[in-house]
């Protein structure tokens, strides 16, 4: 019904300005033309948004469709499958929402659309720690791994060679990012717990976990290799097969050991581990450690003396993707840094791309809990209004300047990955 | 005479509509991942070609670590124990329920009332019903608290949740309804006569069951063990939940190579998973033949 009636507009409108012009003579030609957005606006816009459910949120639908008319289809999937879906069936989505790691194995499939920087309103803006490297304060950070600024450009339009440099054509323009670590049951661990090589202290035995996903998996790995004083990568992102030999003996030796109690792959799995405490130390998520606060059960983020490992991920297109579609990609992608969603990702724990933007959309208090480590005035809230920290409480490992100003590395997909994956499996039959 | 033809019109009507849907949705697709097992890979693609590196990859170290086992053969090695384990168990517990309904309960309508109340499990997903074990089994669990409540132990049992005893348990409980209902069905066939004239023959109760009853439930029992091992040796879902992720099975390598994009390997677990999951089979059907019991 509702279609029949648009159509049904869209011919009277049409039709009206067909007479106007008519009657109106030599003024025809430009009526009809400023007549035309509006017979497009009548449109539905939708757009097919792949991605993790991270930012694909119910409340940025609402707001999006309000401010820009806009609908989004939101696909979700694991990142692994995201990533088979982008090569194996490109035509099934609009915009794409992945990690920075990804762009190894999906620029070189020719299956998504670089964006042009010049039509990104708020480019310039966005935070250095992508672009460069370093933080807004010109702290340079860790590059280990695939850190954004290596993947963020391409030479040309149509190129599948990532440049050295800034250029015009963006792979992913960022959406969120973090600095994962890892997290502790303070109450069960009545310590304090400073470094990485914590996760395999016998202390815990029985009682540690690590993901079981294989690429994000071994870099905790190596974290912990690095600060017992094992090895020293010069890259823990790119590891050569004897490096990835010497990072699975060490977890072969402790898993044999006995001191993880599981692995984990998904969110919810990482929570009830925590929650439950079968376990008291593990790699975790940033909103994971939340979800389980929210149980009423301390667990802390705990900042660690090696720092941090971080993830980001951005949004581009598919290639499939043209005309008035890739138009409204761009609007979404404009919308998207404007502010209201930076806000609201940042009100979650993530941190957004554009930081002056989002810091107009969220009160002083919250910019200084979530951004500068300041201590609460009143209790922070959650986007869905219940209550996450109370006044007086201060965000683990402190400001963004503190945190995104100590990553060590970043996820990162190998050169010996088919290799490291093999290794992986050896070391889960172990 | 003409009847004795096989290849008539009706006989081709009535075998066409399933085979087409086996052929399309089954010996194609198969074909594929057969080829694809032979094909080389990279990182974001396929490569047709004719290699074993997927199959030599697979194998790797089977030979340099003699006498200790390579990851495929340990993997294989503890999906045939966990297969071996909860066929055993669904099996001693299928059978007993199935004699029970099949020979205790009388009237048919409670036979049916009763076979029906074991599906009961079968109405809720098969992860919900997995997870459920967790806050039961696990360290904080209400087993744990109970027997410490009890004074039977002072510290929780680890092994409960997370472990080799997990695994088995759940599968027990998620499928030892497969064995019921062939062995149950194969079971009210028996005529009834011929246990009275067992009886009558002055056999002892366990020489009946022994004699008359196990030898003509046989092809319910072949059916219900090929359904629980075929899905055990399968099973990645299951092993992962209730092992922590810390068990390996054949399903868990191809899921882990897809999860990589390395499409080859995975069809190469794939096919190497088959051919163990047909031999068994093909073993089980060398000692009983379901077409000729049947």
């Amino acid at each position: 019904m509702t279609d029949e009636t648009i159509k049904t507009t869209r011919v009277s409108r049409r039709s009206v300005l067909k007479t106007a012009g008519a009657v109106a003579g030599a003024a025809a030609g430009s009526g009809a033309i400023t007549g035309f957005p509006a017979v497009w606006s009548q449109e539905k816009k939708v757009l097919r948004y792949l991605g993790t459910a991270v930012n694909q949120a119910d409340d940025i639908n609402k707001q999006l469709l309000k401010d820009t008319g806009i609908t989004l289809e939101y696909i979700s999937a694991t990142t692994d499958d995201v990533t088979k879906r982008v090569i194996t069936q490109p035509n099934s989505f609009d915009v794409l929402d992945t990690e920075y790691f990804s762009l190894k194995k999906l620029i070189p499939s020719g299956n998504i659309l670089a964006l042009d920087a010049k039509k990104i309103k708020e480019f310039d803006n966005i935070t250095p720690v992508f672009t460069k490297g370093q933080l807004p304060n010109g702290k340079v950070i860790g590059d280990q791994g695939t850190a954004p600024k290596k993947v963020m450009f391409l030479e040309g339009k149509n190129s599948t060679k990532f440049a050295k440099g800034v250029t015009e054509w963006v792979t992913l323009i960022p959406t969120t990012y973090n600095a994962d670590t890892l997290g502790i049951r303070p109450d069960l661990i009545k310590r304090p717990i400073e470094s990485w090589k914590e996760l395999l202290n016998p202390e815990f035995k029985g009682k540690a976990s690590i993901l079981n996903i294989p690429s994000i998996g071994i870099m905790d790995a190596a974290m912990v290799v690095e600060a017992s004083g094992l090895y020293k990568y010069p890259d823990k992102g790119n590891m050569t097969k004897q490096e990835i030999d010497l990072t699975m003996k060490v977890l072969t030796e402790a898993k044999k050991a006995g001191q993880f109690r599981a692995f984990w792959k998904d969110f919810n799995e990482s929570v009830n581990l925590m929650a439950s405490g079968e376990t008291v130390i593990q790699s975790m998520w940033s909103p994971a450690v939340t979800a389980v606060r929210s149980k009423g059960i301390p667990c802390v983020f705990q900042p660690l003396k090696e720092g941090y490992r971080s993830w980001a991920s951005g949004f581009c297109m598919s290639k499939g993707v043209t005309g008035k579609k890739a138009e409204w990609a761009y609007e979404f992608v404009n919308w998207f840094l404007s502010g209201w969603a930076g806000a609201y990702l940042n009100r979650q724990g993530y941190y957004s791309a554009v930081l002056p933007t989002a810091k107009k959309f969220m009160t002083e208090d919250e910019w200084g809990f979530w951004m500068e480590g300041k201590a609460a005035k009143n209790d922070i809230k959650a986007p869905d209004g219940s209550l996450l920290e109370k006044a007086g409480s201060k965000r683990d490992g402190g400001s963004y300047d503190d945190r995104m100003g100590n990553v060590a590395c970043w996820n990162a997909v190998m050169d010996e990955n088919d290799y490291m994956v093999r290794k992986w499996n050896e070391f889960i039959a172990a | 005479m003409k009847t004795k033809d096989p290849f008539t019109l009706p006989a081709w009507a009535q075998v066409g509509p399933f085979a087409f849907v086996f052929g399309l949705f089954f010996i194609i697709p198969l074909a594929f991942v057969v080829m694809v097992s032979f094909w080389d890979y990279t990182e974001y693609s396929l490569v047709p070609d004719f290699t074993l590196r997927s199959y030599v990859e697979t194998f790797e170290g089977c030979y340099d670590q003699l006498p200790g086992l390579c990851t495929i053969l340990k993997t294989y090695v503890s999906t045939v124990k966990f297969c071996f384990l909860v066929w055993l168990f669904t099996l001693l517990i299928g059978f007993t329920i199935a004699y029970f309904l099949a020979f205790h309960v009388q009237s048919v309508t409670m036979q049916m009332t009763l076979a029906l109340i074991s599906t009961i499990p079968f109405w809720t997903s098969n992860v919900i019903r997995m997870i459920s074990w967790i806050p039961l089994l696990g360290r904080n669990g209400l087993v744990n608290q109970g027997l410490i409540k009890l004074g039977v132990i002072k510290e929780p049992l680890e092994w409960l949740l997370y472990s080799d005893f997990a695994v088995v348990l759940a599968f027990v409980h998620l499928f030892t309804f497969f064995m019921v209902i062939p062995i149950f069905n194969s079971m009210a066939r028996i005529d009834k006569r011929l246990i009275e004239a067992a009886y009558d023959a002055g056999a002892t109760g366990w020489q009946t069951l022994w004699t008359v009853i196990i030898p003509l439930a046989k092809p319910g029992i072949v059916i219900g063990s090929i359904f629980v091992i075929t899905i055990v040796m399968g099973d990645f879902v299951t092993v992962g939940v209730m092992g922590g992720q810390q068990i390996a099975s054949a399903g868990k390598i191809i899921e882990t190579r897809l999860g990589a994009l390395q499409f080859p390997p995975a069809a190469a677990n794939a096919v190497i998973l088959l051919a163990v999951v047909l031999l068994i089979i093909t073993a089980m059907n060398r000692v009983v033949d379901i077409r000729k019991e049947l």
